[in-house]
């Protein structure tokens, strides 16, 4: 075709390459969440019809040359029941099937990989469990489930990929979680679609989806020495947390091993399971998450660490009951399925670091 | 059924404009500026709101232009966020707002009723002043360097990470929520206490009930705006924490008490457009509305429900699952009624007597556009949904199909419609009818391509966007163009048919409403002698007859 004009064949695949259409399907979920979509389409579609089909006919039949004489109609009863009822029902049959999407979309699976994820203005900063950082990226294994627990430094951002048909938002102070299971390896858009100030349209980065052996490398190329909970610990030590937290019977606060999921009572009489976000917060508001038993001393952190170092402080203590310290790097974020492959020594380990998970 | 009617369309030959009008009746500044007449006040209203739709329609521009490449080539990311922040803002609560109630409203709901003037006249030049000063804020804003909070001023982003003009914002909107209340509360106590002998509630015009449902949210749901905004200012200007968690605040509590107006008050912008709509429709099919009570019982439920739907703007903001369900269900409710609204437009056309006027193709566009902005308003009320197509393009092109194919058609309609009524003088049809299809057409290609933009996942409210996305925006940006003509026509030919317009007559429609019953321009006391209301609303025999009444009477004069 290029011999007609090389210069209209440039222009028409350029304009091609600008002119998508439908975004890809990479995750589970994507056909599932397309499913529906066109399903919705599909309805709009012939309702649209029906009503576009009606004014036209109508205006036709009873235009004013064919049809001098208007005649006065009331209404219809059986009528009015029929276009409450039926369209009633569609839309209850669009709200259960996407309940169902909407509860598939946001409780991820007990298995699945938490990475932790921080926006901040303007960028992500992903952190994996194995202490690898990246800003506006994030690579992650085809065929694994990921749960991201998302949280803002500042100002309300978004988590939206679009491929993977995910969205959630990044509060300020909260935790909030969403997961995937990317089915396609490739490079796919991650973009912040909650307006957070100057460069919003700037806040976006890549989803890098790769083979379990390629993300195998990926790990081990761009660990950072330590893991996150490694991290954690040496934050705990330089704040000097352990002064207390030291489980000695003398200790003025409570031991921190096995905390975590734990019931706790609280000396309001309040008794709350101590997750991502109790911890977080008694770790910057302790003054209101005193546990029984122990007086309110401790101060607050707030302002004094930043989201990433209660992250590594969460995940620190998360891991007090495992033997984490033992873990490299790599192997606290190896596929279950090449641990379950592996020599027997190593895959106690990254359980340990499975079984934390919610 | 009844006996088929014929209207005969009167002889316009011979008609003046009455010498003693609404508007002839003083003269100069003062007598405008100082006026208690609701006409009147509706003309003020007029010129304003078109003043500030032409500013946001220029913004829109400087908007759609900046999107053509996708680099920012046209201006720093910053203006692009101030451009579309005064944007939504002026678009918003200085036009969609104001526009059907304080305009057509104004002028027509006291004389669809009978009525002389509305109840509160003083407070209704006093809900004119506090627009014009919500206005002066903004321009203030605006050539003071303007303002980047997006219309929803989402915080902690609103109270302590922007250094724009946020305050004067604030206060500006704070100020035309009192404008919209007042209008409301004069709405609610002239439609109960003023309607002539004879004017059931089931005798209404439509448009009565629909612009009675809107004031009902206007009055109860502003306040909330008013005292979240006033909140903000605090949290911004003494730290006081609120939202902020950083001070102890609560993150979603803003989102909470924004949308508990901000959805509403969609309901606020739409129902009087369909008021206008249910209007425009009987008459040019001359023909009763079909299903009466359905459709004013249908604005009732819409403005109750809508109270009750706020949280699906919320569905991936972390509230609990369970929340988000009933939201979604409740959602799906507020669907239904204007779902009926549709088919019973639609069935009002079934063996009447149809022309196609200008006023009925912005009808006829309004049904079709607002149909496909409603059906897609069900594709983010649904949760599953929602999660990808939030927050994206999808988003944009729903609410632009709702608030600018639905609510702008309908409020084009309306003053093309009571444009003789008026001002004594007819639009001219040709020009006018070719610029309703230019609107209908530029529409269509500047926000259907957003459909899909959004479905890609194009997030909205970025300055700068990935390649892929370019060609559709360019389709978007080239029928904004259009879509600008389709806009700039009316204020031409309208402007024009002032001085040069046929002289219109008293109802030139054949219209059965009251407000047809008197001279155009109405007379400042609007009817010479309080009229009794003997019949049923759009009730065309009932013209008929009076047509018939008059022409004896006529004739009778003439040969004594």
């Amino acid at each position: 075709m290029d011999h007609i004009s090389p210069v209209l064949w440039q222009f028409l695949e350029k304009w091609l390459e600008r002119f998508a259409l439908f975004p890809p399907e990479a995750s589970t979920v994507a056909p599932q969440s397309d499913a529906l979509f066109f399903f919705m389409v599909l309805v709009s579609l012939i309702g649209l019809t029906i009503v576009v089909l009606l004014i036209v006919a109508f205006s036709i039949l009873y235009s004013k040359k064919r049809h001098p004489q208007a005649v006065q109609i009331e209404g219809s009863t059986i009528l009015e029941a029929t276009w409450t009822i039926i369209p009633l029902g569609l839309f209850l049959v669009m709200f259960v099937w996407g309940a169902l999407l909407y509860f598939r979309i946001y409780t991820p699976p007990a298995n699945a990989l938490n990475i932790y994820v921080v926006g901040k203005q303007w960028m992500w900063k992903a952190e994996h469990p194995g202490g690898q950082h990246e800003i506006n990226m994030l690579h992650v294994p085809v065929g694994r489930p990921i749960q991201i627990t998302l949280i803002s430094q500042d100002v309300f951002h978004s988590f939206s990929i679009p491929a993977f048909r995910v969205k959630r938002e990044a509060i300020p102070g909260r935790y909030t979680t969403v997961w995937f299971e990317a089915t396609r390896t490739g490079t796919f858009h991650l973009f912040c679609t909650q307006y957070c100030g100057t460069n919003h349209s700037q806040m976006i980065g890549d989803v890098i989806v790769m083979t379990p052996d390629d993300y195998k490398k990926w790990l081990e190329s761009s660990t950072s020495g330590n893991s996150l909970a490694q991290d954690g610990e040496r934050l705990f030590t330089s704040l000097s947390c352990g002064a207390c937290h030291n489980a000695r019977p003398d200790a003025r606060g409570p031991s921190l091993a096995g905390v975590y999921n734990a019931r706790l009572t609280l000396s309001s009489g309040q008794a709350i399971t101590a997750d991502d976000a109790y911890l977080r917060e008694a770790i910057l508001n302790p003054s209101e998450h005193i546990t029984q038993g122990y007086a309110p001393i401790m101060p607050t952190y707030q302002g004094q660490i930043s989201e990433e170092g209660v992250i590594a402080l969460v995940e620190y203590i998360k891991n007090l009951d495992s033997d984490y310290r033992v873990q490299q790097t790599l192997n606290t974020t190896e596929l279950a399925p090449n641990i379950e492959e592996k020599a027997a020594p190593a895959a106690k380990a990254p359980a340990a670091q499975e079984g934390v998970n919610p | 059924m009844s006996a088929a009617t014929i209207v005969s369309l009167p002889d316009q030959s011979t008609a003046r404009i009455p010498k003693m009008n609404f508007l002839t009746r003083e003269n100069g500044l003062l007598s405008w500026l100082l006026t208690s007449d609701h006409k009147r006040i509706a003309t003020l209203y007029l010129i304003s709101i078109t003043f500030f739709f032409f500013i946001g329609g220029a913004l829109a521009g400087l908007i759609r232009l900046e999107l053509l490449t996708p680099q920012t080539s046209l201006m720093a990311a910053d203006t692009y966020n101030k451009v579309f922040t005064m944007h939504g803002v002026i678009m918003v609560f200085l036009f969609l707002v104001p526009s059907v109630p304080a305009t057509i409203g104004n002028f027509f709901i006291p004389m669809m009723i009978g009525a002389k003037d509305l109840a509160l006249p003083k407070i209704n030049l006093l809900s004119w002043y506090l627009y014009v000063g919500a206005g002066i804020m903004m321009i203030y804003t605006m050539a003071a360097g303007g303002v980047d909070t997006g219309w929803t001023f989402t915080t902690p982003l609103s109270t302590h990470y922007l250094n724009t003009h946020v305050i004067s914002t604030g206060l500006a909107i704070f100020v035309a929520g009192f404008s919209s209340i007042f209008t409301g509360l004069n709405f609610i106590v002239t439609i109960h206490k003023m309607r002539v002998p004879g004017m059931t509630w089931f005798r209404l015009p439509l448009f009565v009930w629909s612009n009675y449902a809107a004031s009902i949210l206007m009055v109860l749901g502003t306040p909330v705006l008013a005292i979240t905004l006033v909140l903000v200012v605090l949290e911004r200007t003494m730290h006081i924490g609120v939202f902020d968690p950083a001070y102890g605040g609560d993150p979603l509590l803003f989102q909470h008490l924004f949308w508990f107006y901000s959805h509403p008050a969609v309901y606020i912008m739409i129902l009087p457009g369909m008021g206008v709509i249910s209007e425009v429709v009987s008459t040019f099919s001359r023909k009763r509305v079909f299903g009466y009570t359905a459709v004013a019982f249908s604005s009732v439920a819409i403005a109750v429900f809508g109270f009750f739907v706020w949280a699906h703007h919320m569905f991936i903001m972390g509230i609990s699952n369970y929340a988000a369900l009933i939201f979604s269900l409740l959602t799906m409710l507020v669907a239904v009624p204007s779902a009926i609204k549709i088919f019973n437009w639609t069935f009002t056309l079934y063996k009447g007597s149809i022309t196609f006027e200008t006023p009925m193709l912005y009808a006829f566009g309004f049904m079709g556009l607002f149909t496909i902005g409603g059906l897609t308003g069900v594709f983010l009320g649904t949760t599953g949904t929602d999660i990808h197509l939030t927050e994206t393009y999808f988003i944009v092109a729903h609410f632009h199909f709702v608030m600018v194919g639905g609510m702008l058609m309908a409020f084009l309609s309306g003053i093309h419609f009571w444009w003789p009524k008026w001002t004594g003088r007819m639009y001219p049809e040709k020009i006018s009818q070719f610029a309703a299809v230019v609107t209908f057409i530029g529409f269509n290609f500047t926000f259907f391509p957003q459909f899909i933009l959004g479905m890609l996942g194009m997030p909205r409210r970025y300055a700068a966007y990935p390649p892929e996305f370019q060609a559709l925006n360019v389709f978007s940006t080239a029928g904004a163009t259009i879509l600008g003509v389709g806009y700039l026509l009316p204020i031409l030919y309208l402007t024009w048919s002032l001085k040069y317009g046929a002289v219109a007559g008293d109802n030139p429609w054949q219209a059965t409403g009251l407000e047809w019953q008197t001279q155009s321009p109405p007379l400042t006391e609007n009817f010479l002698e309080t009229p009794i209301m003997d019949h049923e609303a759009y009730d065309y025999e009932w013209l008929e007859k009076q047509n018939i009444a008059r022409q004896q009477q006529k004739e009778v004069a003439s040969a004594g």
